[in-house]
Order: C-alpha cells, then structure tokens, then sequence
C-alpha cells in the first residue's frame, strides 16, 4: 500500500501513521452534549468499500493528509492536505 | 448421533460410509422466537445456550456464507483467561470453565489441549507487570507461575537466550492455557444447537432488519422475511453494516490481522509462547504446522488480506525469539476482519430498539470468548438480564466513560488497539 503524499510523492506506506475516519475533522461545538461527542469520538460508519480517513506523514514532510481510499480492495484514490480540507 | 471409539473403529472397517450429516439443512420458517444473525462461533454458541439453557427452541441462525467459513475456521486458536481488568477477568475465567468441559457437554472432540501459554519478559519492567498480571488471575481463580530464565528454559530450550538486545528475563506460564481445534467448535456447537431443535440455515444473508415503533418485529433476507420476537447481532466484523440496517452506528472499526501457517513439521513447539518485544505469538497445531501471528496493520479494513510491513515484523520477531523456526517455509498467510472498540474490550448489550442485542467488539481476542460470549448473550436474550461475567461489556461505557476496559493501557480510542 503506497499513499501519494502532496508534499512528498508516493510513499511506502510505512512512512505514514494511520488516525482514523477524517469526521475527526469536524469537530463538534463542546457544549454540543453527551450525544454528539459520543457520536464523534466513538461511533463509525465504519465502510466496507469507499472511506475517508486522516493519515500523520510521521517518517516525511510531517503533514497531515486526507485520504479516499477503499477498505475493501486497499486501492488508494488520492490523498491531500488535511489543511486544505477543513471547512 | 454418538460419537465413541467404537464408533470410529466400526466406520473405519465399513468404508466410513455411516457418517452423516451432523446438522439439518432446513428452509427458514416465516417466523421464529428469536433469530440470531451470524453463523460464526459466537452466534452457534449463542444458539446452543439459548437451546440448553433458557429452553428457547423455536429459533434460527442466519449464516450469509457456511458454517465454519468465517473468523471462527481461520484464527490462531489460542484458549486463555490471563486477562488483568475486572469485566475482562471474570469474564474469560468464566468462557475457560466452558471450554474445560465443552468436549464432554457437546459430546465432540474440539481437541481443546491445555499445553500451557507462556508469555516472555524481557525486562525488568516487564516483569513487574507480569508480576502483577499473574497475581491479578490468582486473584479470579485462575492459575499463573512466574518462571525465571531457567524456568522458561525448561520449557523453552530452543529460543534465542543469548539475544543481545532482548533478552529473556523470565515468563509467565498459564497452565490451563492452550489451543483448540477451531472449525470442530464451530461444528459442535452447530450440531448441538441443530439437535436441540434450532435452525441453522445457511446462505442466508441478512439484508434488512423491521423494526416498527422501537420494538423489532423481524428481519429481510436473501431467503424472505423471517419475523422474530427477538433479533441478536454477533457478526463481528461486519457488525457496522448490520447495525446501520437498525439505524445505529456502532463504537467499531473493523480492522485486518494477519496469521501465517507453515508447513507440517515434527513436534517441536509444545507451548503456545508469545514474545514480549514484538508482536509475535506462536504454536504448533496437531498437524505439525506452526500457527503465528502478529498485531493488526492498523488501518480500518475489510479486504481479509494484509499488507507486507506486518508480515516482515512477524517474521523479523520470530527469527528473534527462535531462529530455530527459520528454516521452515510458510505454506499461507491470511487477514481477518477484527471489529475493534476504542478500548480494546468487547460488547454485549442491548440497543436502543426493543428485542434487538448486540454481541461484537471482540477485536482480535474473540475465539477463546465462543463459549462465554455465547453463554451471557443467549442469558441477556432470554432473560433481559445482564449474566454477572459478562454485566460490565455495556455499550455505553464510551459515552460516559464509566466501566472502561483499556487492558493495554493505551487509551480508549480506536487506532490505539
């Protein structure tokens, strides 16, 4: 599995550490409740086939990256600055 | 149909010819009491409880794939109870009573073999924690030596003892700790649960489950509507799929992990021994072929195969720890699909929506758990009572924080297991 990181190129995926779904990018107001925190921190879709998640570029450029990729088939489709990706 | 020596002896001089099917091939009635959706080893389990104990016959299990086909006929077998947390500690003391007399009470051979685990240290610190681990399962009954270098020579004269960089300090040895033969649990539950008159009905995926005002009145499936009273989700890896057919979203992950098997060898491994400085663990299965494993890749996937990092640490750690193994070749490695919580610990609870449980969550431990998962859920179903081993597996401890059970003191949340 190799992720095409922006900064870097293709890399191995060796090089990156994996976060989890990228809702964690959308982080709830904190006086959003109970609810809605378990919600973020906890509960997942969980996919089986296309998903969405945040990976750290921990052994490159340090940034970190959304990533469109299949759970199903490890296909990776794209990857960009998580940056960038924040509304 | 008994199982004896006779028996076989008997089949043997006959060609085999008089063995039969061990369990019916039945189409689903249009409605049960209750309907399990998984055909795994904790839903058989669950079923031949729910048969045994709780007099509830009139139920089915809804198996998309085979019996024996999934997570259950393809994980590294290992049976313990060294667990150290309080939820955790009752509970697997409890399943490895279950496995002790699982033989006798399912009248099968599951080959459950008590070798003895031993897991090495290679610290000081390491061994305090051991220490401790091991006072933690004398503590709930169960049993726990504390070997020195020579004591894990003993057992163990083939590891690498002069490792330069890892040395081993010592072990933890589990007496009752062992292996089983994985597809014949699998086989004896769904044979015992078949003669007490349940269901199982294979090659039945589960598509839809009806629920009308909060109460579940049954599930769609490949086959047609099946109605039910009470509907238990035990199917561990996809549990995110079947959950999102009741509207709910589930604190799981479905993560790989990866096995390997080599070729046939002579005895040579009698433990199952694992490696303190790196994930590895391994035993040696009545075939001759050593079993191993190593820790999940750490991305959320379904593809049941792996990535090449994982298994060059496995490798990487074996040849560490024994280099004797070195020259054996791998004849296949697999992945399994883990249903990962965010503190490593599983679940069994109901939901929101009445007459529907859930059981799952089992990471990458969930075998040795078949017949005590098996046993609570089929006691939570039945009853609507939480079974005392297994009452602190709630689905809400996520959300309040109360009752986790970090047992590798990482941290709850998911990645970090």
């Amino acid at each position: 599995m190799r992720i095409n990181c922006p900064n870097c190129g293709t890399r191995d995926r060796r090089e990156f550490y994996y976060q989890g779904d990228a809702l964690a990018l959308d982080r709830p107001a904190p006086d959003a409740g109970p609810l809605v925190w378990d919600d973020y921190l906890h509960n997942r879709k969980n996919p089986a086939g296309e998903t969405r998640d945040l990976w750290f570029h921990e052994a490159g450029c340090g940034a970190w990256l959304v990533v469109e990729r299949n759970t199903l088939t490890h296909a990776i489709h794209s990857a960009t600055l998580a940056e960038t990706a924040i509304r | 149909m008994g199982y004896s020596g006779f028996r076989v002896i008997k089949e043997g001089l006959f060609g085999q010819r008089g063995w039969k099917p061990v369990w019916r091939d039945p189409e689903p009635k249009a409605a049960y009491d209750a309907v399990i959706i998984g055909g795994g080893g904790h839903g058989l389990s669950t079923a031949y409880y729910l048969a045994k104990e709780h007099g509830l016959t009139n139920i089915a299990v809804l198996e998309k794939g085979y019996i024996g086909g999934g997570n259950v006929g393809r994980n590294t077998t290992i049976v313990r109870a060294n667990y150290f947390l309080p939820g955790n500690a009752e509970f697997y003391s409890h399943s490895l009573k279950l496995w002790e007399g699982m033989a006798q009470d399912l009248n099968y051979n599951v080959m459950h073999s008590q070798r003895g685990l031993i897991n090495l240290f290679h610290s000081d610190g390491q061994r305090d924690a051991f220490v401790r681990r091991g006072n933690a399962m004398i503590n709930q009954g169960d049993d726990a030596v504390l070997l020195d270098r020579e004591g894990v020579r003993r057992h163990l004269p083939y590891l690498d003892f002069d490792n330069v960089r890892f040395p081993i300090y010592g072990g933890l040895l589990h007496p009752r700790g062992g292996t089983a033969r994985h597809d014949a649990v699998a086989w004896g539950y769904a044979r015992g649960a078949d003669q007490r008159g349940v269901d199982i009905i294979q090659n039945c995926e589960v598509t839809g489950i009806d629920i009308e005002g909060g109460v579940v009145k049954g599930v769609q499936t490949t086959r047609g509507v099946i109605r039910a009273k009470k509907v238990g989700i035990v199917v561990a890896g996809r549990s995110g799929q079947v959950a999102a057919m009741a509207g709910m979203r589930l604190p799981i992950e479905s993560h790989v992990l990866q096995a390997f098997v080599t070729e046939g060898l002579k005895p040579i491994i009698d433990h199952v021994v694992s490696f303190g400085m790196g994930h590895f663990y391994i035993s040696q299965s009545d075939k001759g072929g050593l079993v191993f494993g190593g820790d999940l890749d750490f991305y959320s996937s379904y593809a049941a195969r792996g990535n090449l990092p994982m298994k060059e640490h496995v490798m990487d750690a074996a040849m560490t720890l024994m280099p004797v193994i070195g020259k054996a070749r791998v004849l296949r490695s697999w992945g399994g699909i883990m249903d990962m919580t965010p503190d490593g610990s599983p679940i069994i609870d109901k939901t929101p929506t009445e007459g529907l449980f859930v059981d799952c969550g089992w990471c990458y431990g969930g075998f040795k758990a078949v017949p005590g998962s098996g046993f609570s859920f089929a006691h939570l179903m039945a009853t609507g009572q939480h079974h005392e081993p297994a009452a602190k597996f709630r689905l809400d401890r996520f959300r309040t924080g109360v009752g986790l059970m970090d047992e590798e003191g990482t941290g709850s949340q998911h990645n970090l297991h």
